[in-house]
């Protein structure tokens, strides 16, 4: 059965010193004509189908497209051309280790996070002790937010976001994170994750990741869609590439 | 959108509970800052001003409550719903969520506000001697009428404020120049009656007049009455929903 269905999709991306600027400004320069906004192809005309279960693995060196066409499937931005079509629910995890509130209590923090996600309160309610506990964050429970150092505070994006069980997964190389012991346990819990039968789709630099764990690859260069098909001879092609053996 | 709504009513709730804590954290007073703020305001104008009209006007103090309750519920939800987008882009760049969620929030903690300074309100409405009576029931109307009149503008400002940063400071501008134009702490009959009318432009003497009306004249405003302040909340919500639809996808380039 189909999972997710991309044809022809564009998206458009804007770019400029536009941002920040008040209205004053924005009026001198439109005066003055300097007022510069600069529009490109993001990503151009991909198209390809996913079935429900199906592993996608995003590859291509950086500018290629890889985080908008995510943002786009996520519905975060809108394609300005083609469509996308998704059945069931979708979760993306996009740049999740940052965004809290530091002014807020580390359970209001967790709950606003769970909320983004789409979970409900009464699964917030049951799960909280096992997230606090997963981050190893118990003894640290009554800190205020901000005391938090940095890898705690990924350890807790971690954590809440593992619990995700939706129909199509979107994640941006959040494989594991931290160190020594949290590293391998949430390297453990992603694999989980990525066997409970979603479709998922991952963006990575690591190949050797994609060739393990994808059944399908989709290889992207400067917003253009270049390959995809299986894992294997994508990859290869791909590696060709970057060894400088073929050219595109 | 109801729907939408009751699927993300837990971010929602999470929302409003967070404006909420930050805007009152480290407060000594907490909450009760937000009953103490419009009395305060009161305080301060019937001293300042109870010199210069208060001679003139009946039951002075409700004259002048009936204008700060009706102002400080707008300027509140106005300056809170201006950050709605820009304070929230670490949420919408990251997750799919409708975009009016995040002005909801802010204007159900501003409601929330308005409702705990309207039981004030009736109490110093008692303690002054006003008489209560059924029309008292029609005051639902201008306070749903300012609910959707608050939403429009907080959908305009916040989406100006994505394009434009200045537009906090003007608006402060426009905040106190509109506290001078609705008649606030005087009175608009010393006024020719041309000028007068002119008042009829700003909605925000639409909803105050309609307070007093009720209140203080024991009288029920005309039908027109009614149809202009419809007219003025729903004009404005419609352009907000308008802009919010319109630049849904063009607020990511800007935050």
């Amino acid at each position: 059965m189909t999972a997710l269905k991309l044809e022809n999709v564009s998206v458009r991306y804007k770019v400029g010193d536009f941002r920040n600027i008040g209205l004053k400004e924005t009026v001198i320069r439109k005066l003055r004509g300097t007022y510069r906004v600069t529009e490109f192809w993001a990503d151009r005309d991909v198209s390809f189908t996913l079935e429900r279960g199906d592993m996608l693995g995003i590859i291509g060196v950086n500018g290629a497209g890889k985080s908008t066409l995510l943002k786009a499937i996520a519905g975060i931005m809108a394609p300005s051309r083609g469509t996308i079509e998704r059945r069931g629910s979708v979760a993306a995890l996009l740049e999740l280790a940052s965004g809290f509130d530091p002014d807020l209590s580390i359970r209001q923090n967790a709950y606003l996070r769970g909320a983004m996600l789409g979970y409900t309160r009464i699964f917030m309610d049951e799960r909280y002790d096992e997230i606090i506990d997963f981050a190893g964050l118990r003894d640290f429970e009554e800190l205020s937010f901000k005391q938090l150092s940095t890898g705690m505070q990924s350890r807790l994006a971690f954590s809440i976001a593992c619990l995700v069980q939706p129909d199509i997964l979107i994640l941006d190389e959040v494989l594991s994170v931290g160190d020594g012991a949290f590293a391998a346990k949430s390297a453990a819990k992603m694999r989980e994750i990525l066997e409970s039968g979603a479709t998922t789709i991952l963006v990575s630099h690591s190949l050797d990741q994609i060739r393990e764990l994808c059944n399908k690859v989709l290889w992207l260069h400067q917003g253009r869609q270049i390959d995809f098909g299986g894992t294997a001879p994508v990859c290869d092609r791909y590696q060709a590439f970057l060894n400088g053996e073929i050219t595109l | 959108m109801l729907q939408t709504i009751q699927k993300h009513r837990f971010l929602l709730e999470e929302l409003v509970k967070r404006d909420f804590d930050r805007k009152y954290k480290g407060a000594l007073l907490g909450a009760a800052w937000s009953v103490m703020n419009p009395l305060l305001t009161l305080l301060i104008m019937r001293v300042v001003f109870g010199y210069f009209f208060g001679g003139a006007i009946e039951h002075y103090t409700i004259y002048l409550f009936c204008g700060t309750v009706v102002f400080s519920f707008f300027s509140e939800s106005a300056s809170e719903g201006l950050m709605a987008l820009v304070g929230n882009a670490h949420i919408f760049t990251r997750v799919n969520v409708p975009k009016y969620l995040f002005l909801l929030a802010k204007n159900a903690q501003t409601f929330i506000n308005f409702l705990l300074t309207l039981l004030v309100f009736f109490l110093f409405c008692a303690l002054d001697g006003v008489a209560f009576s059924w029309r008292f029931l029609l005051l639902l109307y201008p306070v749903g009428m300012l609910l959707l009149f608050n939403l429009g503008m907080g959908f305009i400002l916040s989406a100006l404020y994505v394009f434009f940063r200045d537009v906090q400071y003007l608006w402060g501008v426009v905040t106190q120049l509109l506290l001078y134009l609705s008649a606030v702490f005087y009175s608009v009959d010393s006024f020719p009656a041309r000028v007068q009318s002119l008042f009829l432009i700003n909605p925000l003497y639409l909803f105050i007049r309609y307070f007093r009306t009720i209140v203080l004249d024991g009288t029920i405003p005309s039908a027109l009455f009614h149809l202009l302040m419809a007219f003025d909340a729903l004009a404005v919500l419609a352009l907000g929903i308008w802009i919010y639809k319109k630049f849904d996808t063009e607020f990511l380039y800007y935050v």
